[in-house]
């Protein structure tokens, strides 16, 4: 009932909580330039979407501003160095990561010059309107900004929202609602002409007829700053008006719905109602890298806290290690109770402080030990219904929580868990102190994790049944293919007055001599694979297919078939003539070798069976002969024979050890 | 009577055409139940189920011929669901085709002790490593499904099944309230 009441309130999202500000004073929030860091590290995945791609090289130089990562594909950004030196190195460092891992970043050592190169990677353009709009786009691109708010999305992606009339409202994010954090609110005060500038840049980009600029009434001197700036550039397109200081009031969807009145689709974007978010800061972003052709190499960061000792608001090159920071305001006070990056509520705890700032970094809360609260264990849930009632995206916590603890990934999504905000109202007032956000995150990345699981599933089941085409057609290649050898082999059988087969090798006949000895060669080798195949008659299948190739690559035999275990006996004393380098008769040689020839030509024109058994008789026979061969003679072609034998004995044995 | 006669005939004869060809127009190929399973195992063509492929060990529960509990890269996740989809009893997984791993796995190839004998290259069902006779081989990580297939081929040990790294991209909140919770 108390929910219908606060739905019905005009111009207000649901929910949310009334928290303590803990703001910085006036005084303390004046943003100060931060030293420039001795080192930087840059992460190369700083931004939503693909992680950037490396540039540069271990040892080189770079100069600030010069691009050292460029983006890999549409949603990315390119990474720059913010500050000159030389890159120490290119791998893996502790990032600022709620899993606390470490990830690949470039970090370059700063030779305290701060050098920008002679001529920017683009040239200024303070008449922007004199650019087209996807060259803007493609500026605004390469000078690496994202939405500087928190969620780092790549702002040219944003100003790109499709033709016509997409977008009828720009809305800037002035909000900043969540404790402690102050930067929007310093940039605000300080900066409001740049914004001013930015924000008819961005609407002139998007063509949108409305700009409003939202800001929480608890940061008077930023709304004050802000007209004065719009009076001064009579932007009459452009307004500032305050909401209430409410929390979640700086969520994208919940500052739509309080400025315009309407809401964003479940698991929709505001520009599905024509209305697209910039946060403050990336409108000076943007305002600069066209203007003044500057890169996001640094923005505004918030270091406060109970646990340090000069809080401020600091203007800080992106890659700066927490520590300096942090040194830079005076160390911490006492002991340190936790480094959070973000706010109390959205934020995470940092492992170590030697991470580095990036560009979705706004506030470093240094906690003090008092300021921690213990964590209290989770009691049962009562159903009181205080979470859905701070709910601000509508949704059923409870119902949410139960299916998480269940494992239940499926219910929960289908209960619209992807629209949580993960703002932590529900745990916030949750009585018996269960981590509800906690366990949203943990069915989030759940779902996340089963997703890529699926996908990566999708590609293997592809790539095995490719693999299994792939397979069966290199079968039927091999079974055409022998089945166009047997045909024209019977076909050549077929025809009359085929050439009579060659001369045998007579005499000292140099070729004949080859050729025979090949053919030795080949028999042997056929006689060896039988032999090795024996127990197995799928190999012995093989062998014979093997053989019965051989036989239709030999011409046409005439002869009449003997006795193969002759035959057999006539190839081994083949090749011990031929291994024998008594060779002083080449002739005698050359005889004995045609004589296995025809052998070899004769068992493979049989029974395959018999064939096996006459050649692993060979086999046995030339083996036993090559063991037993005198090595060292003195006729160094038989000896280079031998040598060449050997290896390939060697080679045959290898893969059955 | 002959007009009933000849229009219940021809009713007949309409609404058999009408089937006739709405069974061969709408003809499904092979059994879409075997699809459905076949989406729910892990694809990572093992064996380890004793079929040759998660596409076979689908068929053959589809078959009535397997058990739903063989499969164990799915793990108990995978037989609930197979158990879900079938209206089937959830039973633990056979010993006997292996256990669940612990950790997703993946082939690494030490590659300065490879010989490049492309055995573990005919071994891999989904062409994951990469390789020609006599240069070296290496596993292409994002295909690898860890199925280990590769390891008994390799002649000189030199594959090794190491957890696949837990990166940034594919880190998970930790359940609340076991003790790795990071926050």
């Amino acid at each position: 009932m108390f929910g219908l009441l606060r739905r019905a309130a005009p111009d207000q999202f649901p929910g949310g909580l009334k928290l303590d500000s803990h703001k910085l004073s006036a005084d303390q929030a004046r943003i100060q330039l931060a030293p420039v860091p001795s080192r930087v590290i840059l992460p190369l995945s700083q931004h939503i979407g693909a992680p950037a791609q490396l540039k540069v090289e271990v040892g080189q130089r770079v100069l600030r501003g010069q691009t050292v990562a460029t983006a890999d594909g549409y949603v990315s950004a390119p990474i720059h160095a913010s500050t000159s030196g030389r890159v120490v190195s290119i791998g893996p460092q502790p990032v600022p990561h709620p899993s606390g891992l470490s990830a690949p970043a470039i970090v370059i050592e700063a030779d305290g010059l701060d050098e920008a190169p002679s001529a920017p990677e683009w040239v200024a353009q303070p008449d922007y309107r004199s650019l087209d709009r996807a060259e803007l786009r493609q500026r605004v691109r390469q000078a690496g900004i994202v939405g500087l708010g928190g969620a780092a999305f790549p702002s040219a992606v944003k100003l790109n929202p499709g033709g016509g009339d997409a977008v009828d409202t720009l809305i800037l994010n002035g909000a900043e609602c969540e404790p402690y954090i102050s930067c929007d609110q310093a940039l605000m005060a300080e900066r409001a002409a740049d914004i001013v500038a930015g924000a008819e840049l961005i609407r002139y980009a998007i063509q949108a007829r409305d700009c409003i600029i939202g800001v929480e009434d608890n940061k008077p001197e930023g709304i004050a700053a802000l007209r004065a700036a719009l009076r001064e550039r009579e932007s009459r397109a452009i307004e500032v008006r305050v909401v209430p200081t409410r929390y979640p009031q700086g969520g994208e969807k919940q500052l739509v719905q309080t400025l315009t009145g309407r809401e964003v689709p479940s698991e929709g974007l505001p520009l599905d109602i024509g209305i697209v978010v910039h946060n403050v800061g990336t409108a000076i972003a943007v305002w600069q890298a066209l203007t003044r052709a500057e890169p996001l190499i640094s923005r505004v960061v918030t270091v406060t806290g109970n646990g340090i000792a000069k809080p401020a608001n600091l203007e800080v090159r992106i890659g700066t290690p927490v520590a300096e920071l942090i040194a830079h305001c005076g160390g911490y006070a006492g002991p340190r109770g936790r480094l959070i990056m973000g706010g109390p509520m959205m934020g995470f705890a940092l492992s170590c402080d030697t991470v580095p700032v990036v560009k979705a970094t706004n506030c470093i809360l240094v906690a003090a030990p008092e300021d921690v609260r213990p964590v209290e264990p989770a009691k049962a849930c009562i159903r009181c219904g205080e979470c859905a009632e701070v709910c601000p995206a509508g949704l059923l916590p409870q119902q949410l929580y139960w299916h998480a603890r269940g494992r239940e990934f499926e219910k929960a999504q289908a209960l619209n868990l992807f629209d949580c905000i993960e703002c932590g109202c529900c745990a916030q007032v949750c009585p018996s102190h269960i981590p509800l956000v906690q366990y949203y995150r943990y069915a989030k990345t759940g779902i996340f994790q089963a997703e890529q699981e699926r996908r990566k599933s999708d590609i293997a089941r592809t790539r095995h049944e490719f693999r299994q085409g792939r397979l069966e057609r290199e079968k039927q290649e091999k079974e055409a293919a022998r089945q166009r050898k047997r045909e024209s082999l019977q076909q050549r059988e077929a025809a009359p007055a085929s050439p009579a087969p060659a001369a045998k090798p007579a005499g000292n006949d140099a070729i004949a001599q080859a050729i025979a000895k090949a053919k030795l060669e080949k028999a042997r080798r056929l006689a060896r694979d039988t032999e090795d195949s024996a127990t197995d008659p799928v190999a012995a299948a093989i062998a014979r297919a093997k053989a019965k190739k051989a036989a239709q690559d030999e011409r046409p035999i005439t002869q009449a078939a003997d006795d193969p275990v002759a035959d057999a006996i006539a190839l081994a004393k083949a090749r011990k003539a031929e291994q024998n380098p008594l060779a002083d008769d080449p002739a005698a040689a050359a005889i004995a070798r045609a004589k296995a020839n025809k052998a070899a030509q004769r068992s493979t024109a049989e029974d395959p069976a018999t064939q096996a058994i006459a050649r692993a008789l060979a086999r046995k026979a030339a083996r036993a002969d090559s063991d037993a061969k005198p090595a060292g003679d003195d006729d160094p072609v038989a000896a280079a024979i031998a040598r060449a034998k050997a290896r390939k004995a060697a080679r045959n044995s290898d893969p059955d050890a | 009577m002959l007009t009933a006669i000849l229009a219940f005939g021809g009713l007949a004869a309409g609404f058999g055409i009408a089937l006739g060809a709405a069974a061969v127009r709408f003809k499904v190929e092979g059994d879409p139940l075997v699809d459905q399973i076949d989406a729910l195992l892990p694809q990572t063509q093992c064996g380890q189920c004793s079929y040759p492929g998660c596409r076979p060990y689908a068929e053959a529960i589809a078959g009535g011929e397997a058990e739903i509990n063989q499969c164990p890269p799915g793990g108990e996740d995978g037989i609930i669901a197979l158990a879900e989809l079938l209206g089937r009893e959830v039973v633990p997984l056979n010993p006997e085709n292996g256990t669940a791993a612990e950790t997703p796995l993946v082939a690494i190839i030490d590659e300065a002790a490879c010989i490049g004998c492309t055995l573990c290259i005919q071994a891999c069902p989904v062409d994951a490593i990469l390789g020609a006779n006599k240069l070296m081989h290496t596993v292409i990580e994002a295909e690898c499904t860890g199925c280990e297939l590769c390891v008994p081929p390799c002649p000189v040990d030199c594959i090794d099944m190491v957890p696949v790294t837990s990166s940034i991209q594919n880190w998970t909140w930790p359940e609340p309230g076991t003790p790795a919770q990071a926050a």
